[in-house]
């Protein structure tokens, strides 16, 4: 991949073939910086890559406090009902992920009853009716929808394993029910947040099956754009080019979030 | 002047009984235990008062004023627990500043609480660590402080020496009793440990099944139990099965299955025909051997059949006649000698009518 990357695409896709002629003293290497310089030379790459980069922090923002609650909730059940909630969680995994995405296009469609709802609510207060599908909104819906689980359960894993002792103690040493949660719950599950969050973020960022079925066509992503290259333009060597951009900033991400989630006294 | 007082408190679990009518007083600066063996209640009794559980029936008063329905969070109560519940994110002077924390004080009076109270556990250097780099005492010492630090009007106290090893929970009984007297904080400590609770406490309450057996001094807890519960439970005791068979102002004569007749000091609320044990604990058990002169008229021939040997003291298992057993504690006070007696030998053992005593059924 990194090796195509540096490579020129050919007349009919793929790779140009690298010439390689004995008698020249300055053989052309058949390796070019140029998709570098053309994923630079135009803004709208970029663009691409901030906007994903924009969802993707959306999309792990709305997990986190969808998932929040709801892992709570399961950790603070009685353990019989734990595992069957745990379940219910990760049921939607039993179906395709294709299918699960084109049931949102059937949710969201313009003859759905969530757009009727939505848009007679619009209509009484004279605003014009909106289109749900094909939108930045629906591309988001679906993201935190199929990637709600990876949220919910790293967070439960932590969550289930705290002492309730240490909040029995917090309270008699003075703690209100928000100060329980913010000195003692949240702290502590800080480790579970890293995780589900590294879960959701990164995924998110290369996805394009969702842009592509519930997006409009600005809405694309990194994931189109590298998709595209492969199997539309065929532009191989820029499609490298893109994917070792996305692998770098998932990189820095990762490193980053395993930086924060380091083994410190704190979480051991 | 009486701190606490528990009026009359039940506390059920379904069909289970956990705490059955319990009334206690607990004075203002005292070092009250809980005593009794695991299940019999002294926990579910303690999480009431911290306000964790709310009883049943009955009241806890603060001072005289009902406090059923303040949580635990606005009691002014503070608990140490058995695992301590140091919080594991937070650093060890965070852990002792929390309380002070959450009631709003600045950051700055804080430090200089916490920087005195870690000078008074002499921990000083440990500020900074996190509670799973210390020891089993360092925690239990930086529970007390965080316990201690806004000086709580009662420190309740459930087993916290119960994770400790021996050697370390006596120096920790120790500095327990020297805080609590430094404190002035009123203690109120849960323990099964019999002698634990002898050593520490000002008053005791016996607890069993969950009502109360005893509530008194240590010394009187241990020389005049109330029953055969509160014989039994506290220390070793000899207890051979008897009926009463003459009552007087001084003194009860007792029948004493294979011994006879045996006198023992007055008690009250015994009549004629009441059955009971007659008690007497083994160090007040005197044996010598069968040769010597003895000059109480109350003496029995036995056999040393067994001896068990702990370094300070050996108990001696001795036969009566009748097939009737009695330990005998005997302290090694010269060196070299395991035992005074062996296996085999007649001895005579004999004890002072005061040292006995009847505890009815």
């Amino acid at each position: 991949m990194i090796l195509t990357s540096f490579r020129l695409p050919g007349e009919f896709g793929g790779l140009a073939p690298i010439y390689i002629l004995p008698d020249k003293a300055n053989a052309d290497s058949g390796l070019t910086i140029e998709t570098y310089q053309f994923f630079f030379s135009d803004f709208i790459y970029v663009e691409v890559f901030l906007k994903s980069f924009a969802v993707a922090i959306f999309t792990t923002i709305i997990c986190i406090t969808l998932a929040y609650p709801l892992a709570l909730l399961i950790a603070h059940s009685p353990r019989k009902f734990r595992n069957l909630m745990i379940m219910l969680v990760v049921l939607p995994f039993a179906s395709n992920f294709l299918i699960r995405i084109y049931a949102w296009m059937i949710i969201l469609g313009p003859e759905s009853a969530l757009s009727h709802i939505i848009n007679s609510a619009l209509a009484f207060f004279d605003i014009a009716p909106v289109t749900l599908l094909f939108s930045p909104f629906a591309v988001l819906i679906a993201m935190i929808y199929v990637h709600l689980p990876f949220m919910i359960l790293p967070l439960y894993t932590n969550l289930e394993k705290h002492d309730p002792l240490l909040l029995d103690a917090a309270q008699d040493l003075g703690a209100n029910a928000w100060q329980r949660f913010w000195y003692v719950t949240w702290p502590q599950s800080l480790p579970g947040i890293f995780s589900g969050s590294a879960l959701v973020f990164i995924p998110v960022l290369g996805m394009f099956a969702i842009p592509d079925i519930l997006g409009g066509t600005g809405d694309i992503m990194i994931g189109n754009l590298i998709k595209d290259q492969f199997l539309g333009t065929r532009d191989w060597p820029f499609g490298s080019t893109l994917s070792i951009m996305l692998t770098l900033a998932v990189l820095s991400i990762t490193g980053l979030f395993s930086w924060f989630a380091r083994p410190t006294g704190k979480f051991a | 002047m009486i701190l606490i007082e528990i009026r009359n408190v039940t506390k059920r679990f379904g069909d289970f009984i956990a705490v059955d009518n319990v009334s206690i007083e607990i004075q203002a600066g005292e070092f009250f235990t809980i005593l009794g063996p695991s299940g019999c209640g002294k926990t579910t009794l303690l999480r009431m008062i911290a306000g964790f559980d709310a009883p049943d029936s009955g009241q806890i008063l603060l001072e005289g004023k009902d406090i059923i329905d303040v949580p635990p969070e606005r009691r002014p109560f503070h608990t140490v627990f058995q695992s301590y519940a140091l919080f594991p994110h937070m650093t060890v002077a965070d852990n002792i500043g929390f309380p002070l924390k959450m009631s709003g004080k600045t950051r700055h009076e804080i430090m200089t609480l916490v920087t005195k109270a870690l000078e008074e556990v002499e921990l000083s250097q440990f500020g900074n660590r996190y509670p799973h780099e210390l020891s089993g005492g360092q925690k239990q010492r930086v529970a007390f402080a965080r316990g201690l630090i806004n000086q709580p009007r009662l420190l309740l106290l459930d087993e916290p020496l119960g994770a400790l090893d021996e050697k370390l929970r006596e120096n920790m009984q120790r500095e327990l009793i020297n805080l609590q007297a430094e404190a002035g904080v009123t203690f109120i400590y849960i323990t099964h440990a019999q002698n634990e609770a002898l050593a520490l406490s000002h008053r005791i309450a016996i607890m069993n099944q969950g009502k109360i057996e005893q509530v008194d001094e240590p010394a009187r807890i241990y020389n005049f139990p109330m029953n055969r519960f509160v014989a039994d439970f506290i220390g070793k005791i000899n207890m051979l099965d008897a009926s009463v068979i003459e009552v007087s102002s001084s003194h009860l004569k007792l029948r004493v299955t294979g011994l006879g007749e045996i006198t023992v000091p007055a008690k009250a609320c015994i009549k004629i025909n009441d059955r009971g044990v007659l008690a007497v604990r083994p160090e007040q058990i005197r044996i010598a051997p069968e040769a010597s002169e003895m000059n109480t008229g109350l003496q029995f021939i036995g056999k040393i059949k067994g001896f068990f040997y702990i370094g300070d003291v050996t108990t001696y298992n001795v036969e009566l006649p009748n097939n009737t057993w009695i330990e005998a504690l005997l302290p090694n006070s010269e060196p070299g000698h395991a035992k005074l007696f062996e296996i085999g030998d007649t001895v005579v053992v004999s004890w002072s009518e005061q040292s006995a005593q009847f505890l009815p059924n």
